[in-house]
């Protein structure tokens, strides 16, 4: 039995609170354009100002994910990319200094072994795991293995959840709440919003954990707004959208951009 | 499990469910938490439609005067001189409005559709049976219908599209993916998901994340209801056999369950064996896979070692899928269903027997169904008793049945 050893997210929250700002998640797919550029990217958005990266693992049937998303998967999957990759992504992200949490559908983790999917990747550094695919109430197995190892459990919850939903998604957290503000799948939007900010106010209703927005953000002035009022900023598809149809260097140069604009967004944010 | 029954719960739904949406170890519901309330609306208004008389009566009612309830029974003794013998009789599903079983599950959902107050229906479709189906319930009930179908599949069943398009619908061929009905099912998924506020999907078999498989199985059980009596009726007794198509399972269920507490009739599901399970191109889970999540449901799945879902083939594009209802793993496990598969070849040979010896020109889903007929009557005898559900008629499949039979040249032209 591995010891709950896992380091969350809880202290950046902290380090964020005192600096009166919110936190800015990074997602990747590990494998896009391959493994080894991938990691680079992820160490890249660390290095421009991300305080935790979401390393997500490319699967054959991505159904909360839009257009930009489902290509670099394909693309990941078709160059041979394994679900072992991602423990040496998350590795490098805890060495280059932030939290890496892994986002993934449920099936890829049942295959694999919730214990022994958990137990790899608490080994290789992982903070804990953020599930678009899996409700607290079929998580019976994945709750016990991450009190167990002590890693982080972000379960979403959305525009259209309950205040029974918020209370008992919200309950089953651990580090931080995932409001998915708009209704759909993962891409770039031009506004983001009214939904995301009254989500966010009912959610902090049911409980005290922090709450990070996610879904359609891709600039530093939505950053900063989101930031106005949400404990964290997570920025998916806009990232993604750098490497699509680039020669790996030109991604990465225009990811590091893009992200120190959207670290300055979130530092705008005075709370 | 003790002798006792005591509550007014029938002896079948005691076996079948330990808890609300479980199948033994099966079923659940693994969707994003933006769907649980519109699942939980579902579960709430079928529940009460399905005491509600006046949705019984209403359902009812479109049964006899649009869908053509009940189907009648066909006793086919030229086709059942190649089955060893055996008495078969099909339950022609094929003569229902529409030309399928499919039609008396969407016209179930698009009344709960009317009762949430919701104003457009989605689906997917493999085959374009349950597309053509919904499209149809749409053009009668008034409310908008997009049908989402993997780009390969609008190709083979081209026939299907032009009707849909007819019957006012959108059609969105998928290209994602392998391009069939998984794929088609996934960009479903994508569009409830971001319109579910006046948006009902409507799955087309049982398969999805509770309430679809109990609810898709109780609008189809009218099929098993209606035959057993008319076996009953016809021969004085139960079948041996009961042999039904497994895709998502939806036809294979609605006729096994008024079955399940009769134990002395076999179950059989007859699963797409495509190009042989060795070559790895075929759709027989249950002689394949294991367990795994597709598509908000736990059941046998073709996955890899990762968990990564596999494509599935079928010359069928309505069994063309990597896993199967829930319920019907339950059967499985438990052993009171038994899953047999049918090759491409095997299918293709009991379609053109059924066409020349019967007249009836068969789905290639129902015609898996066939090919399992034929073994199991050898295996029974002159004895045997089998009844078949014929879920679809063949229409649709023309174009890939004379590619096969080498009945048209390259051009598309008649050959003699
Ligand atoms: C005629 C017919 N039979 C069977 C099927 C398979 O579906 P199920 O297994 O849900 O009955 C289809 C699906 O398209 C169909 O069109």
């Amino acid at each position: 039995m591995t010891p709950a050893t896992a380091v969350g997210s809880a202290a950046v929250f902290e380090t964020c609170r005192e600096e009166g700002r919110a936190a800015l998640v990074g997602y990747l797919p590990v494998g896009f354009p391959d493994v080894a550029t991938s990691i680079r990217a992820m160490v890249t958005l660390v290095e421009n100002g991300c305080d935790i990266v979401e390393i997500g693992i490319p699967y054959s049937d991505p159904v909360i994910d839009g257009p930009a998303i489902q290509r670099a998967a394909s693309a990941a999957l078709a160059g041979g990319t394994r679900v072992e990759d991602v423990f040496a992504a998350a590795r490098a992200v805890r060495d280059a200094g932030a939290v890496p949490l892994v986002m993934t559908y449920w099936n890829l983790v049942l295959r694999r072994g919730v214990d022994r999917f958990a137990d790899d990747l608490a080994a290789a550094g992982g903070g804990g795991l953020i599930t678009p695919d899996l409700i607290p109430d079929e998580a019976g197995d994945w709750i016990a293995a991450s009190d167990r190892t002590g890693l982080d459990r972000v379960f979403l919850v959305a525009p259209s959840s309950t205040p029974e939903r918020l209370a008992t998604v919200t309950g089953a957290c651990r580090g931080f709440v995932y409001a998915a503000s708009t209704m759909g799948v993962t891409g770039v939007r031009s506004s983001v919003g009214t939904a995301a900010d009254e989500l966010v106010e009912r959610t902090r209703a049911a409980t005290d954990l922090p709450v990070c927005v996610g879904l359609g953000v891709s600039t530093g002035e939505q950053a900063a707004q989101v930031g106005s009022f949400a404990d964290g900023v997570i920025v998916g598809s806009a990232l993604v959208t750098t490497l699509l149809d680039v020669e790996p260097e030109a991604g990465l140069a225009r990811l590091a951009e893009v992200t120190r604009e959207l670290a300055a967004g979130v530092r705008e944010s005075k709370r | 499990m003790s002798e006792q029954h005591t509550s007014e719960q029938p002896k079948s739904e005691h076996l079948m469910s330990d808890a609300p949406g479980r199948f033994g170890r099966f079923g659940g519901r693994y969707v994003p938490e933006a769907l649980i309330p519109a699942l939980e609306q579902l579960d709430e208004v079928r529940q009460k439609a399905m005491v509600d008389p006046d949705f019984q009566a209403e359902l009812d009612h479109l049964h006899k005067t649009y869908t053509g309830r009940p189907s009648i029974i066909t006793e086919v003794p030229r086709f059942a001189a190649h089955a060893g013998g055996a008495r078969v009789i099909l339950k022609r599903e094929d003569l229902n409005h529409t030309g399928s079983h499919k039609i008396n599950n969407v016209l179930g959902q698009a009344l709960l559709t009317r009762r949430m107050g919701k104003r457009r229906i989605i689906a997917e479709t493999g085959a374009g049976q349950h597309g053509v189906a919904t499209a149809t319930a749409a053009a009668l009930m008034g409310l908008d219908c997009t049908v989402y179908m993997g780009k390969v599949d609008t190709e083979r069943q081209a026939l299907n599209v032009a009707r849909m398009k007819i019957l006012g619908a959108e059609v969105i061929p998928v290209e994602h993916g392998s391009a069939t009905l998984k794929d088609a099912i996934n960009e479903a998924l994508r569009d409830w998901v971001t319109n579910v506020h006046d948006t009902h999907y409507c799955i087309g078999t049982v398969t999805g994340p509770h309430p679809f498989p109990e609810m898709v199985r109780d609008f189809h059980k009218i099929i098993g209801i209606e035959a057993r009596q008319q076996v009953l009726e016809l021969t004085g007794r139960l079948p041996d056999a009961v042999i039904a198509c497994v895709g998502g399972g939806s036809n294979a269920m609605g006729i096994f369950h008024r079955f399940i507490e009769d134990e002395g009739v076999r179950l059989i599901g007859v699963e797409a064996g495509g190009e042989g399970v060795e070559s790895g191109r075929h759709a027989a889970r249950f002689a394949s896979a294991e367990p795994g999540v597709l598509h908000g449901a736990m059941s046998y799945l073709m996955q890899d070692d990762d968990g990564q879902t596999l494509e599935s083939h079928s010359v069928s594009a309505g069994l063309d899928y990597p896993s199967v209802g829930p319920e019907h793993s339950h059967l499985k496990d438990i052993g009171r269903a038994e899953y047999r598969y049918a090759t491409d070849e095997e299918t293709m040979e009991a379609f053109r027997l059924l066409c020349r010896t019967e007249g009836i020109i068969p789905a290639l889903e129902s015609s898996h169904a066939l090919a399992g007929a034929l073994d199991v009557g050898r295996e029974l005898g002159p004895d045997g008793l089998i009844l078949v559900n014929l879920s679809g008629r063949g229409d649709k499949d023309m174009h890939t049945a004379a590619a096969w039979f080498g009945l048209i040249d390259a051009q598309g032209e008649g050959t003699v």
